[in-house]
């Protein structure tokens, strides 16, 4: 029988609840038993990611909701980090190395590039009402950690 | 975030405690130009081993204190990291700017 889970919070955008989105599929994580390295790939992963919807999804001071779903299915992690602020014009473009729309604030434009580096799978949808990124990423000892 | 200083032999020792995200970035900004701006140092050298977390906020605010020290002739060093801050500096190159010393 597979292995399946889920939890999914909601909380606002703002940069004090990174570190708490971090612990929060961290902690979910631990029941496929992953290792540190897999656990602060994860972190980093949604830190970026997060990051994205506080800074880009909302770049006003009204900032709205940011969800996190996070899905497990035997060992593998699916993360899903999304806003309903403002949407990405050129998800190619935000994807490259490097690249930021903000380089007078410095920010190194390496956020995607780490969710790629970091997770197995990055997929990225964005309209005018909001970005969603969604990240998948194999747990390699999770057999003997399922509990159900 | 908490960061601590002092100086040797003319060298800027700094370490950096706790997590460098865009929650703690703008506090590690001010408070790491309001120490560099001090002329009384020919080196620094960025000490992580109290660091816990970091993503690629934290290489965008190490990226912008090079840029300041790089007009004044300071080259600035990297200690410590954990395998995680070193995974992200060999991403984005970061030691091609700021080589690691052991």
């Amino acid at each position: 029988m597979k292995y399946s889970n889920f939890m999914e919070v909601t909380f606002k955008a703002l940069s004090v609840n990174e570190g708490f989105a971090r612990v929060c599929v961290a902690s979910f994580c631990v029941q496929l038993n992953p290792s540190v390295d897999e656990i602060t790939d994860i972190k980093t992963a949604v830190s970026e990611a997060v990051t994205n919807c506080v800074v880009h999804g909302y770049p006003n001071s009204v900032k709205g909701d940011v969800i996190l779903r996070c899905e497990l299915e035997d060992n593998v992690v699916t993360v899903t980090v999304s806003d309903k602020g403002v949407g990405i014009k050129d998800i190619e473009k935000a994807r490259e190395p490097f690249y930021t729309s903000k380089p007078s604030a410095e920010r190194s434009g390496m956020g995607f590039t780490v969710m790629e580096s970091f997770m197995d799978e990055v997929q990225v949808t964005s309209n005018s009402f909001g970005t969603s990124v969604r990240m998948t990423k194999k747990i390699s000892v999770a057999s003997n950690a399922l509990v159900g | 975030m908490q960061v601590k200083s002092r100086v040797h032999s003319g060298v800027l020792y700094v370490l950096l405690c706790g997590e460098l995200d865009e929650h703690s970035a703008s506090y590690t900004r001010i408070t790491l130009d309001e120490i560099f701006d001090k002329p009384k140092f020919s080196k620094i050298v960025i000490d992580l081993s109290e660091l816990s977390f970091m993503d690629s906020t934290g290489i965008g605010v190490l990226i912008g204190r090079y840029k300041r020290m790089k007009d004044r002739r300071i080259p600035i060093y990297i200690t410590n990291p954990s395998a995680h801050a070193e995974k992200i500096f060999k991403l984005t190159g970061l030691y091609d700017i700021m080589p690691k010393i052991v």
